[in-house]
């Protein structure tokens, strides 16, 4: 009965349907006398396997949100001990996010936030059509992982000269995003896209940057904060990051905990 | 800058080399531009001004910089022919994150072997490696190819990395046909594809320039 196609279940009319829609019920005919197939969507299973503070986490949550997706959010205590099903589902790298769809992985999180564009397509658009647009906007996110994560990480975990010197490469790497941002609302132009979800989770990281480092982004990329504000302004961003000073609180407490300065 | 399609590259670069198999599995005419990489052409520094490396994918005077979006770009604008992606999201993704894995580990760790001093941390190194290509052969399982029964994005990412193996095991004192004979099995099927073939140097070339940039390093 009927082709299972993704998630969405096509009947063509005279089948037999099991499942229940708004036309049918279970064991009865579908009624749809049309040549057009009624369209009944089977249950999807969406897991997230996460990490409250985890900039990469946030990625996929917004990725999420965007598309509207129904979702299970399953925190992980990455201080504490990583799950069974975290180790089962990403037995290589043993890191968040997870995104798990009807029971199959998808790991690393512009992977993810890529598979989400691309297996619910019929819904808000992350990527930009053209070629050349998604080469850009790869290239972007690839650049704020090796670089931005890279020197920030540094500048709040490092000290002195070797501080000084990430705080140079933080902030050169930032000037270059807002060089990329010009005069766009958005990364993506005038939609909110891929490169925003890959960026704006550091936002929720900027006060614990600017704290260790004792320095002010607004000071030097005044763009950047005002595009920054105004994705806070969408819903799916204003409900996905957590407010800075709890993250800041977080670096403390995990400091404290193992005694780093 | 007349050509179309233009490529800055370096002969011995296994990044290069992917977009090299790329261009070829599609098709494309291009012009290769070698790079002297101590001492960058301008059109390098104009193209790639954040990272200034290659490959650098130049198309109608547009730069696509990093190896896996050069070759992701190029599947997508050139969709008519030799698909490298499989066409399902999960397939894809699966894809992307083996290729990411690549670049991640047994690239970083071949490094550190290949460039630093012995001692405990390149021991480790090694021993990681040859662990990071048993995976890869796992993950290939009984397929011909990484894409299933097409050569696809998966191989090209991994395949260059064939003409490294002889400076590899020379120098990390291994044989990787010991540990990974169907890993083995896979480089010799797809250096039976022409594209393949033709976009890799000879093994011992690599492993001579390795040999040298080992003695201006002081670590040979």
């Amino acid at each position: 009965m009927g082709v299972k196609f993704g998630p969405v279940l096509y009947i063509v009319p005279g089948d037999i349907c099991s499942s229940t829609c708004f036309l049918t019920f279970p064991g009865f005919l579908c009624p749809s006398i049309s040549c057009v197939s009624v369209t009944v969507t089977m249950a999807e299973e969406v897991v997230l396997l996460d990490f409250w503070p985890s900039m990469f986490g946030m990625r996929a949550r917004l990725a999420l949100a965007e598309k509207g997706i129904q979702y299970e959010y399953k925190e992980e205590d990455l201080v504490g001990g990583k799950s069974q099903l975290l180790l089962k589902m990403n037995p290589v790298q043993k890191k968040i996010p997870v995104l798990i769809h009807n029971g199959i992985p998808v790991s690393e999180s512009l992977i993810v936030v890529q598979y989400i564009d691309e297996a619910w397509s019929e819904r808000y658009q992350l990527l930009p059509s053209d070629p050349y647009q998604r080469a850009r906007a790869r290239f972007w996110a690839d650049f704020i992982d090796k670089k931005v994560w890279t020197s920030g990480h540094q500048v709040r975990s490092s000290k002195g000269a070797e501080q000084e010197a990430a705080k140079v490469e933080f902030m050169d790497s930032l000037k270059l995003l807002e060089g990329e941002l010009g005069d766009k609302p958005y990364f993506g132009g005038q939609n909110f896209g891929f490169l925003d979800i890959a960026f704006i989770p550091f936002y929720g990281w900027f006060h614990t940057y600017e704290t260790f480092g004792n320095f002010s982004i607004e000071a030097s990329c005044p763009k950047l904060i005002a595009w920054a504000k105004r994705c806070m302004e969408r819903e799916s961003v204003l409900k996905t990051l957590p407010q800075q000073h709890k993250i800041y609180d977080f670096v403390l407490h995990v400091n404290k905990m193992f005694g780093l300065h | 800058m007349t050509a179309e399609v233009i490529l800055l590259d370096f002969w011995p670069s296994m990044f290069g080399m992917r977009v090299r198999v790329a261009l070829a599995e599609k098709g494309i005419e291009y012009e290769f531009r070698e790079e002297d990489l101590r001492n960058k052409s301008p059109l390098l520094l104009e193209m790639n001004p954040v990272h200034k490396k290659i490959p650098v994918l130049i198309h109608n005077g547009k730069p696509v910089c990093e190896s896996l979006v050069a070759v992701q770009y190029i599947d997508e604008t050139w969709k008519d022919k030799a698909p490298l992606l499989p066409s399902d999201p999960y397939g894809k993704a699966q894809a992307r994150f083996w290729a990411d894995f690549i670049d991640k580990k047994p690239y970083e760790l071949g490094k550190k072997f290949l460039w630093e001093k012995q001692g405990e941390e390149v021991e480790a190194a090694k021993k990681e490696f040859i662990d990071c290509l048993k995976l890869l052969e796992g993950e290939l399982g009984n397929k011909p190819y990484f894409g299933g029964e097409i050569f696809g994005y998966l191989d090209i990412a991994l395949i260059t990395f064939y003409s490294w193996f002889y400076a590899y095991e020379t120098f990390g004192n291994f044989s990787i046909e010991a540990e990974c004979p169907k890993l083995i099995e896979w480089c010799k099927r797809c250096m039976e594809k022409e594209t393949v073939s033709k976009s890799l140097p000879d093994q011992r070339k690599v492993h001579d320039v390795v040999t040298e940039y080992r003695k201006v390093l002081g670590v040979q």
